[in-house]
């Protein structure tokens, strides 16, 4: 995950409580989504981030997961990811994902 | 409508190992913060020597010795092909390797900033005075200097050390003693940028039947900027590399966009020859030391070779139209506005349905598309995909929503009407235009009539926008200019006799 990514959720999770905040992803392969998950749940895996070492253990979801798509209105859903459902390997990301929450994530 | 064309492409390589370790990003961070570090140990074992990175199917695609469709159905990793190709030379351009690459540093350099030390300075230039393209410029170099004077510069006046085969051969020299925008790193870099630019110009040159005299303007389109602490980026590498290409009557200037940039810089070159402002227009883009080895750990990690162990280089020729070369088509652009958005489907909805739009044309209708062509062996390992791919299969998709192909066609859609991946990550080297050689073939004695150019780029890194940028625009096989011409006369003639034999019937019947 980008260094000035790590240091925005770190920033985000000390104002607001690591309880209350949810990390949605948008990458397009399944072991990105992975890493950018475990980044903001274990800490950074590359050992090169303001996350490394830090288990802030966050709420984590895929944008194509379906506890995100169930969340949010349907067209808009459809108009911004549709498409890209259509494209990338849903069920690859979605074990990822599910894998990361599983071992890592504390308030899922 | 007279459309500018494609007139001629160039593509160069440099193959840089001592510039992998000494000069990427990746490796002098670790080496800051980390400096005992596990990768940093393992590096050297995992850099290709330049017999094994000419042969290397993804390099001789890129400088036209073989082509794209020789990688297709090849399974990853490509690095352990072997080539049919190997040369260092191809139809396009050439894979300089590093020693000589340092020798075009020296000539690049009007400031005596680049030091070379004695011994390999005269070998060198004798190597590069063989070169068919090279020979006239050697007569203009300098001699080397001692090695004393070189560690003295790199020890006591910060100079940024140029290393061949492990061992120090040079430097480059800071520019002024404050500026931070003329310290030794950014002069080296700068450098690596024309004397890169520079050879991909020249190979431009000795594929077009023009002469470098005819050329009118240049636009550099890589992502470095030269300039001091008063003006960071002022320019201007496109005439400092049409100087030494000898382009006399050029002038030109430095356009930027990260990766976007080579494809706006096709769309302005097009709308210069078209205006009839210029007649002949070079764009040219040098390489960028700081990505080599970007993705060096990962590839350390998989046992890989690190596989970003090449500059990239191109420059294309757009002229006005003669009749066989393919047409820029410059009414039909594609561009991602600041109200566009970013999610994918709205980029992709931008760059390629709204100029398809425009002609009423279906997703299908191009041949073949242009977009990141990445290698795919680089940045698979890497976790980030097969980005070619990835963008066929994004705009198959649209093609379904909009009814263009029928779902069960997305992945034919991708094999037919796309290609695999072949150009190293150099940032704005594989973004669109490594195509454009192969397109001049294709759409001229090949079989095939329309291609798009897409160009994208991340805008957010330079922490001056969040927005991301694109623009795309379509080449075609050109019909014959004189012809048009020819054809649209007859028809006006028809039409001007029709209305006069309409007028005497009317008289006829009136009176």
């Amino acid at each position: 995950m980008d260094l000035e990514n790590q240091k925005r959720v770190k920033d985000f999770a000390e104002k607001y409580g690591a309880e209350n905040l949810v990390v949605i992803l948008g990458a397009a392969e399944g072991e990105a989504a992975g890493l950018a998950a475990e980044t903001v749940t274990a800490g950074d895996p590359t050992f090169a981030g303001p996350l490394t070492g830090v288990q802030l253990g966050l709420s984590v979801y895929h944008c194509c997961e379906p506890q995100f798509k169930e969340a949010v209105d349907e067209d808009i859903y459809e108009d911004q990811i549709g498409m890209m459902e259509m494209v990338l390997d849903l069920d690859e990301i979605i074990e990822e994902m599910t894998d990361i929450r599983d071992e890592f994530c504390k308030y899922c | 409508m007279k459309y500018p064309v494609i007139n001629s492409a160039s593509y160069i390589l440099v193959n840089t190992p001592d510039m992998v370790v000494h000069n990427g990003t990746t490796q002098t961070m670790e080496k800051l913060s980390n400096p005992d570090s596990e990768y940093i140990k393992k590096v050297p074992s995992h850099i290709r020597k330049y017999d094994e990175v000419l042969n290397y199917i993804p390099n001789q695609v890129y400088i036209g010795n073989l082509t794209p469709s020789d990688l297709k159905n090849k399974k990853l990793p490509w690095c352990n092909i072997d080539s049919k190709s190997k040369e260092r030379f191809g139809k396009f351009g050439e894979i300089m390797p590093q020693d000589e690459f340092i020798g075009l540093l020296k000539i690049s350099d009007s400031f005596n900033l680049v030091l070379l030390e004695n011994s390999f300075s005269s070998n060198i230039m004798k190597k590069l005075s063989k070169h068919p393209l090279l020979g006239k410029n050697i007569a203009e170099t300098k001699d080397g200097v001692d090695i004393e004077l070189i560690n003295k510069e790199i020890n006591e006046n910060g100079a940024e050390a140029l290393y061949d085969n492990n061992k120090v051969i040079g430097c480059v020299k800071k520019a002024h003693d404050v500026d931070v925008n003329l310290t030794s790193h950014i002069m080296f870099e700068n450098l690596v940028v024309k004397a890169s630019g520079f050879l991909a110009f020249k190979h431009l040159i000795n594929n077009t039947d023009k002469e470098v005299e005819d050329i009118d303007y240049v636009i550099e389109c890589s992502e470095e900027a030269c300039g001091d602490m008063n003006q960071r980026g002022g320019g201007n590498f496109a005439k400092s590399i049409a100087e030494l290409s000898g382009a006399n009557n050029a002038t030109g200037s430095d356009t930027r966009g990260f990766c976007a940039a080579p494809t706006h810089a096709l769309i302005q070159a097009a709308a210069l020859v078209k205006s009839g402002v210029y007649k002949n227009v070079v764009i040219v883009a040098g390489g960028a030391t700081a990505k080599l080895g970007m993705n060096g750990k990962d590839h350390v990690k998989k046992g890989l070779p690190i596989l970003e162990d090449v500059l990239g280089g191109f420059a294309v020729l757009i002229s006005e139209n003669d009749g066989i070369n393919p047409i820029i088509r410059t009414d039909l652009i594609g561009r991602h506005t600041v109200g566009t958005g970013s999610s994918p489907q709205a980029v992709i909805t931008s760059l390629i349905t709204l100029p398809l739009d425009k002609a009423n044309m279906k997703i299908t209708d191009i041949d073949k598309y242009s977009v990141e062509m990445q290698n795919p062996d680089i940045t698979k390992p890497a976790g980030a995909g097969d980005v070619p791919t990835s963008n066929y299969k994004m705009i198959g998709a649209l093609g379904v929503k909009r009814g263009d192909i029928e779902r069960k066609e997305l992945l034919n859609f991708v094999t037919n009407h796309g290609m695999p991946g072949w150009a190293p990550t150099q940032g704005h080297i594989p973004s669109g235009v490594p195509y454009l050689g192969f397109a001049i073939d294709d759409l001229t004695i090949g079989n095939l009539n329309r291609a798009m150019i897409v160009g994208k780029g991340s805008l957010f890194l330079g922490r001056m926008t969040n927005l991301f940028d694109g623009v795309s625009v379509v080449v075609e096989r050109n019909k014959g200019s004189i012809e048009e011409e020819k054809s649209i006369s007859k028809n006006e003639i028809k039409s001007m006799i029709a209305e006069a034999m309409k007028d005497f019937g009317n008289h006829l019947i009136n009176d």
